[in-house]
């Protein structure tokens, strides 16, 4: 049983994110996207809540999304994964359910 | 119409496109525009993305309103605060954003950079020394 | 209410705005001209080529004050005022001359 987590809020303004990963269990993906994005980047105030999450789970952020809000690739925390929509229809078809982050 | 300028502070708290906070108040900036008032916008916590370099929304099928920062200048909208502490919690400093920039007409048009950067102690004047504060 | 230019129909909103910016082309203003009884001359046409270059850079119809500034730094300090833009627009620029450009009604224009 994997789950596919969805997080589209910001890091810096719900809580959203830390709550996904507090819940999420081995094996699991997180796909960040809408402002969920936001916490793919490097040098910020989460980028160590999501490092150590890296350990436990997969995590996507949405390429579409990153590109809407000016963040480069090159930005992003290394070991997570860029997709697009298609990716991310694969991902919800790989996974057993797919839980939102609201 | 009054004779008394005020002094009218937009505080802009939200990233772009997540809502449409964002848009809103750059809308109400520019309609508001057209009364001569003193006007500065303040970005501050998620706030600070709406000046990304950089964003292309073709992808997400959203309008791209990026660009309209650029036409604040011509709007006289000439004071821009940027709170460092906001910026740097996300990984992000002046090189990032926009160079927002307005013409000084008595200077023949010389460009002069809109965008300022604040402490959270400057930016808590700031909002201090408002008459009006419009949040957003 | 659609209109026709060149055997071609363009989609427009209540007020006669353009329903789709990308779809304009010259015809489009030849035919709301036509329509209002108004012969557009090269004046008419630096406006409304100057209005698209502005939406196209950034992304809005400029306010009536904003662009008589800019038309007067453009073409001219006899052409910064808005007697000269009535004057080629006597419906007042956002209203004629921003519909014949194919933009969007300007941004707190009522």
């Amino acid at each position: 049983m994997s789950t596919l987590h969805t997080v589209n809020k910001s890091p810096f303004e719900k809580t959203s994110l830390a709550a996904c990963l507090e819940h999420v269990s081995a094996g699991a993906a997180v796909l960040l996207l809408e402002d969920g994005v936001y916490a793919a980047l490097t040098r910020t105030s989460v980028e160590g809540q999501v490092k150590s999450a890296l350990d436990n789970v997969k995590v996507y952020a949405l390429g579409p999304d990153l590109q809407a809000r000016g963040l480069l690739e090159e930005r992003v925390i290394p070991g997570i994964s860029v997709v697009d929509y298609a990716g991310f229809v694969d991902l919800a078809a790989e996974h057993d359910k797919v839980q939102a982050w609201l | 119409m009054s004779e008394t300028i005020k002094n009218f502070l937009y505080l802009n708290r939200k990233a772009p496109y997540g809502t449409i906070y964002a848009w809103e108040s750059l809308e109400v900036v520019l309609i508001g525009a057209a009364f001569d008032q003193d006007v500065s916008l303040a970005f501050v916590d998620d706030g600070v993305f709406q000046l990304t370099k950089n964003q292309h929304t073709s992808a997400v099928g959203m309008k791209n309103f990026s660009p309209t920062y650029a036409a604040l200048g011509d709007y006289e909208v000439k004071k821009v605060f940027v709170e460092k502490e906001s910026l740097e919690e996300r990984g992000l400093s002046l090189d990032d954003l926009q160079h927002l920039t307005w013409e000084d007409e008595d200077e023949d048009w010389a460009e002069k950079d809109s965008i300022h950067l604040v402490t959270r102690a400057e930016m808590a004047a700031i909002m201090d020394g408002a008459d009006v504060v419009f949040s957003f | 209410m659609p209109i026709e230019v060149n055997g071609k129909a363009f989609e427009t909103d209540e007020e006669g705005y353009l329903a789709n910016i990308n779809e304009w082309e010259p015809g489009v203003a030849e035919v709301m001209s036509k329509e209002d009884d108004l012969e557009l001359t090269d004046e008419h046409w630096d406006i409304i080529n100057y209005l698209r270059e502005y939406y196209e850079e950034y992304q809005i119809a400029p306010a009536v004050r904003v662009l008589t500034k800019a038309v007067g730094k453009k073409f001219g300090k006899d052409k910064g005022n808005s007697k000269y833009l009535y004057g080629l627009f006597p419906y007042g620029p956002a209203k004629q001359a921003c519909r014949y450009a194919g933009l969007p009604k300007p941004t707190g224009c009522v």
